[in-house]
């Protein structure tokens, strides 16, 4: 079992009920989708709302990004930065500069 | 004590402005869900603690928040608007076929009953129940799955399930309308519909008479006299008196017959306002006053009521679900503008006084009559 750090943007945390970063414990290999299903496991509020309800992609202004890399169009099976599986770094999930 | 609550979604979260029966005082609660894009709320007719909002964004997509308690908290219930099995295609801008894809909830209808149903329109033009509170949505597929559904094309605002009417009299009559395809009819409780646009007449469309394909904007009915309609299509203003059957304009000596919103006095079924916009092209009123018409006699005639509203330099609009009328004996008209501004009359729309002057952009507005 690892902890990983997510950070969220202030709509969604506030949407989730939490301030400052959410600890996810999840097990075997640490990646996007892992990490986004154990998210949205803990608060079903957020279903829909970084992944399209009926695509299961990233919604287009949502980015993910950790250790100072943009991690957004990686595969979602692709393993996360060893920091962040460590949880030595969180992984950040953005709504992106557009508009609004 | 008599107590009036106005619901007010705008493009930066949704406002909540209550008064008592003389409508001159108002407090104001808001911005709930601030930053947020906060189409429509509306409350049950049957339990008025029971209101719903459709919130959004492009950011993070659609969420239905509901409260119990008027207003005072929310907690969001259910978001998987699915379409069911293959969406299938509609014709995009340039005629191509693009494929259903659900974007937001533009319209929320309680049911008059039933606290827990409650009608969601949405765009792609779809329409979803959930008989739970909103825990859980079903589309109604019979509307999109219809033979005239392949042929919708989105008007400039996307293509929008805008307007649901649930029949009081007729048991299991519904009607919607979608920009810009038209107004639909169902007498089986929303399973099957089709197309009734029949007098509608659409210049900017190849056939100006066809079955679907008209940008209707709005439609209302008075809870007394089901069988007659009001509609503002993107031009003309129209009534139905066959259950929208057939059409026939009433647009009368207004000064343009464009516009969005349209609203039915609560008590007089012939008394009708609209708020007249310039053009397609420029979406403010004509020569910077604000106007909000009435006809006493269902269309044709109309009078200018301007009594404490703007009528020089204003340039506002006012969107499709952004007029409501309350049910007191002096009947309350509200309209809000893209400007920030909600107005209320308090009788009858003789006389205008804004409520609030600058929240964001008004996309609708509410009015519930409070025991």
């Amino acid at each position: 079992m690892t902890a990983v750090r997510v950070v969220l943007p202030g709509h969604l945390r506030t949407l989730a009920r939490v301030t400052g970063e959410v600890r996810l414990d999840v097990a075997g290999p640490v990646t996007q989708r892992v990490v986004l299903d154990a998210l949205e496991e803990r608060f079903p509020v957020l279903r829909g709302t970084i992944r399209d309800r009926a695509t299961g992609r990233r919604r287009a202004f949502i980015r993910f990004y950790a250790c100072e890399r943009d991690l957004s169009n990686d595969a979602p099976d692709t393993a996360l930065p060893e920091p962040v599986t460590a949880g030595a770094e969180p992984f950040l999930v953005v709504g992106a500069m557009a508009g609004g | 004590m008599t107590r009036v609550r106005v619901l007010a979604g705008t493009r930066k979260g949704a406002f909540v402005l209550t008064s008592d029966g003389k409508r001159e005082k108002w407090d104001v609660s808001g911005p709930h869900f601030g930053g947020w894009e906060i189409y429509h709320l509306k409350g049950s007719p049957a339990d008025p603690g029971r209101l719903y909002a459709s919130q959004s964004t492009g950011w993070f997509g659609q969420l239905i928040q509901r409260s119990d308690d008027g207003g005072a908290t929310w907690n969001p219930v259910g978001n998987d608007f699915s379409y069911v099995g293959d969406p299938g295609t509609h014709l995009w801008y340039d005629g191509t076929p693009r494929p259903w894809e659900f974007k937001r909830i533009w319209h929320l209808e309680p049911s008059p009953g039933d606290p827990d149903t409650v009608y969601a329109g949405a765009e792609d033009a779809g329409l979803f129940k959930s008989s739970d509170g909103g825990a859980t949505w079903r589309e109604l597929t019979g509307l999109r799955l219809q033979d005239s559904a392949k042929g919708w094309q989105p008007g400039a605002g996307g293509m929008c399930l805008h307007t649901i009417i649930l029949d009081p009299r007729h048991s299991g009559r519904m009607f919607t309308a979608i920009s810009a395809a038209g107004a639909f009819r169902s007498d089986d409780d929303g399973e099957t519909w089709r197309p009734v646009n029949r007098g509608l007449h659409s210049d900017g469309i190849p056939n100006p008479d066809a079955e679907v394909g008209h940008c209707v904007h709005h439609v209302e009915m008075h809870p007394s006299r089901p069988q007659t309609l009001f509609m503002q299509k993107h031009w003309d203003v129209m009534r139905s008196d066959d259950g929208a059957e057939s059409w026939r304009e009433v647009s009368g000596n207004l000064p343009t017959d464009f516009g969005f919103a349209i609203g039915v006095h609560a008590h007089e079924p012939e008394t009708i306002y609209v708020v007249p916009i310039k053009s397609d092209g420029e979406h403010y009123p004509p020569e910077g006053k604000l106007r909000v018409y009435r006809s006493r006699s269902g269309g044709d005639e109309w009078e200018p009521l301007t009594s404490g509203l703007p009528q020089q330099d204003c340039y506002v609009n006012v969107l499709r679900d952004a007029m409501s009328v309350d049910t007191l004996d002096e009947c309350g008209i509200y309209f809000g503008t893209t400007g920030g501004q909600v107005y209320v009359s308090a009788d009858s729309g003789d006389s205008w006084a804004p409520i609030v002057r600058d929240l964001p952009a008004v996309l609708s507005v509410e009015a519930q009559v409070l025991p």
